[in-house]
């Protein structure tokens, strides 16, 4: 294979893969966890802080 | 100073090296910036170097960017990774004897610098100009810190590694491998050596690492601190998580190109600098994504900027952020470049980068973690911290304003020709030229330093405050 081709293939793979990721975050399923792991800063929260846990867009 | 006594100790975590690198960050930051205000007096006044070597500008330079960078800004990030890591994974240090190594052995580097620099003792290679016996002791203590901190990850209670701790991950392993490859050398006697690269090779490893320093010291680094401190004194979680994840892996894959910018018509082959440029400006994208991402965290709750001058810190931080990441893909514009290489701008948008949002970041996030180290309510004077704000601010944007006006006045005069093709301009006309500027920097940096003695003296009354808050139970227990 020409190096070229090579070059050019690797750029789309990496956009590929991009677009994957994007899908990945952005899938419904992955809600419940995201909102989970965005919460840890407060989960060990010294006795009564003011915190409002509003996941992202909710 | 105070010297630990046990009532400080946290029944869980491990406070103590936090709380020792959260002090030195402010000792190293006074340092650092005073040598800074010195270089900035030298160039207004260059008898300012009393002709001692010591004290002359090419020695205490390097000084100046190694005690800011890797002393002030190592330190702060030293600590608040490691009290982010416990706190966000409910697990305590792996172990308190590798940390007392990371803090003592960090120092011991510092130090270090502080001797050899002014000695004269360079490899010459910019942000790298340790020699070789100090660049072994580096990676051991970076290794030591690695292992603390990614055993520290495995070892945690939660299901989830919180976004932080990736890009606290990622600075970590970045800044090991570019240390570790830029660093090779031969050594020909205790204190020099030459580095293993020649040539053009030299000069793109080179920056390679000093991008890449940038982009994983001064933005992955103090992105973790961001994805943290902001939700944490905002009081609700981060904007979008999901972004948070997409522009963490396009900000990683795409900083690692971006070198080729600081070698803009040189030797470099034409297409290393076009990609450099073109990887430039696709990183806008990732780096505004962390600015939204922070910004957008506080929607609903912007009235606390009005109350609270450490979120404004942290905010205005971001707004810095922002701005020296728009203004570094434009300077890799080959064109741009032109004008902008060699100039003052440049050194106007490494400040924007380095003030504004470095220091500020690091500051507002300290003013939240000193009164939990200290077992303090909060810090000894809101006020303070407010007056502390507004010269930051003020210094800034002083500096930075004088630098992009000498900036353009030089490199437009160095362009200039007459129509005999011969240089309008003598270089020296151009010194005389900045003059005012320099004078206005000088004054920004002093104002800007001038408020790091502030905070030193917030701390101190801090740590000698008597009213302790009840100790912090741990949650579980
Ligand atoms: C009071 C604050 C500060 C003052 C007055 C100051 C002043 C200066 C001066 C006069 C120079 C040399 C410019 C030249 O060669 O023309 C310089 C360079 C530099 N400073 Fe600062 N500085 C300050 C804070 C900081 C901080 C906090 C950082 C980083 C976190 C920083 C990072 C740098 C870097 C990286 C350079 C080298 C720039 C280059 O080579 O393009 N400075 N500074
Ligand atoms: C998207 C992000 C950024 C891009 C594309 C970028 C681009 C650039 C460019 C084109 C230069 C001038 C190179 C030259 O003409 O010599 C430069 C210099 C520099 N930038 Fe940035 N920049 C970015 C963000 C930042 C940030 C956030 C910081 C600091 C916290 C920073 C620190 C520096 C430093 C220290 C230098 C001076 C290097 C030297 O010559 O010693 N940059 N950057």
């Amino acid at each position: 294979m020409d190096i070229n081709t090579l070059r050019g293939l690797s750029t789309l793979f990496l956009l590929v893969v991009f677009i994957a990721l994007v899908f990945w975050a952005y899938s419904d399923r992955r809600k419940k966890d995201f909102d989970e792991a965005a919460n840890l800063p407060f989960v060990d929260d010294e006795p009564v802080e003011s915190k409002d846990k509003v996941g992202e867009d909710s | 100073m105070s010297e630990l006594n046990s009532a400080l100790e946290h029944p869980q975590y491990n406070y103590k090296v936090v709380r020792q690198f959260a002090v030195m960050t402010v000792v190293w930051g006074i340092v650092g910036m005073l040598v800074g205000v010195l270089l900035a007096a030298q160039l207004v006044w260059p008898v300012l170097n009393f002709d001692t070597p010591w004290l002359s500008f090419g020695r205490l330079r390097p000084l100046h960017t190694n005690a800011v960078i890797f002393a002030f800004g190592g330190c702060a990030l030293f600590s608040t990774s490691l009290f982010v890591v416990q706190r966000t994974c409910q697990a305590r240090l792996i172990s308190d004897k590798l940390a007392a190594f990371v803090f003592w052995g960090w120092q011991l580097v510092i130090v270090a610098a502080v001797i050899t620099l002014p000695m004269g003792l360079t490899t010459s290679k910019e942000y790298a100009e340790l020699e070789w016996p100090i660049d072994i002791l580096i990676t051991v203590v970076w290794v030591m810190y690695a292992i603390l901190f990614f055993g520290t990850i495995m070892k945690r209670k939660t299901s989830h590694i919180y976004v932080a701790n990736w890009f606290f991950g990622a600075f970590i392993i970045t800044v090991a491998v570019l240390h570790i490859i830029n660093s090779l050398a031969v050594p020909v006697g205790m204190f020099k050596s030459y580095s293993i690269y020649a040539g053009t090779v030299d000069a793109m490893v080179q920056w390679w690492y000093g991008h890449n320093a940038v982009g994983f010291f001064l933005t992955a680094g103090f992105l973790g601190i961001m994805y943290y401190f902001v939700p944490k004194q905002a009081g609700r979680p981060v904007y979008s998580y999901r972004l948070s994840i997409v522009h963490f892996w396009a900000l990683i894959a795409v900083y690692i190109w971006a070198g080729p910018h600081h070698l803009h018509y040189t030797a470099l082959p034409d297409w290393a600098q076009s990609l450099g440029m073109i990887m430039s400006l696709i990183l806008l994208a990732p780096s505004w994504g962390g600015m939204i991402n922070g910004m957008m965290t506080l929607s609903g709750a912007w009235d606390k900027l009005r109350t609270d001058p450490i979120l404004r810190f942290l905010v205005v931080s971001l707004s810095f952020y922002g701005m020296s990441t728009f203004e570094g893909p434009m300077m890799s514009i080959k064109t741009v470049n032109a004008l902008s290489h060699y100039t003052d701008w440049t050194i106007g948008h490494v400040h924007s980068g380095a003030l504004g949002w470095v220091a500020m970041v690091s500051i507002g996030a300290l003013y939240h973690l000193l009164p939990i180290l200290f077992a303090k309510q909060q810090m000894y004077s809101i006020p303070l911290i407010n007056v502390h704000f507004w010269m930051s601010t003020i210094g800034t944007v002083l500096y930075i304003a004088s630098m992009w006006v000498n900036g353009i006045l030089q490199g437009l005069m160095w362009r200039a020709y007459n129509q005999d093709g011969t240089l309008t301009y003598s270089f020296v006309e151009s010194v005389e030229a900045s003059y005012s500027g320099y004078l206005v920097r000088l004054i920004g940096g002093l104002i800007f330093f001038a408020g790091m003695l502030v905070m030193a003296y917030n701390l101190w009354m801090t740590a000698r405050q008597p009213q302790d808050r009840s100790q912090p139970v741990p949650s579980a227990a």
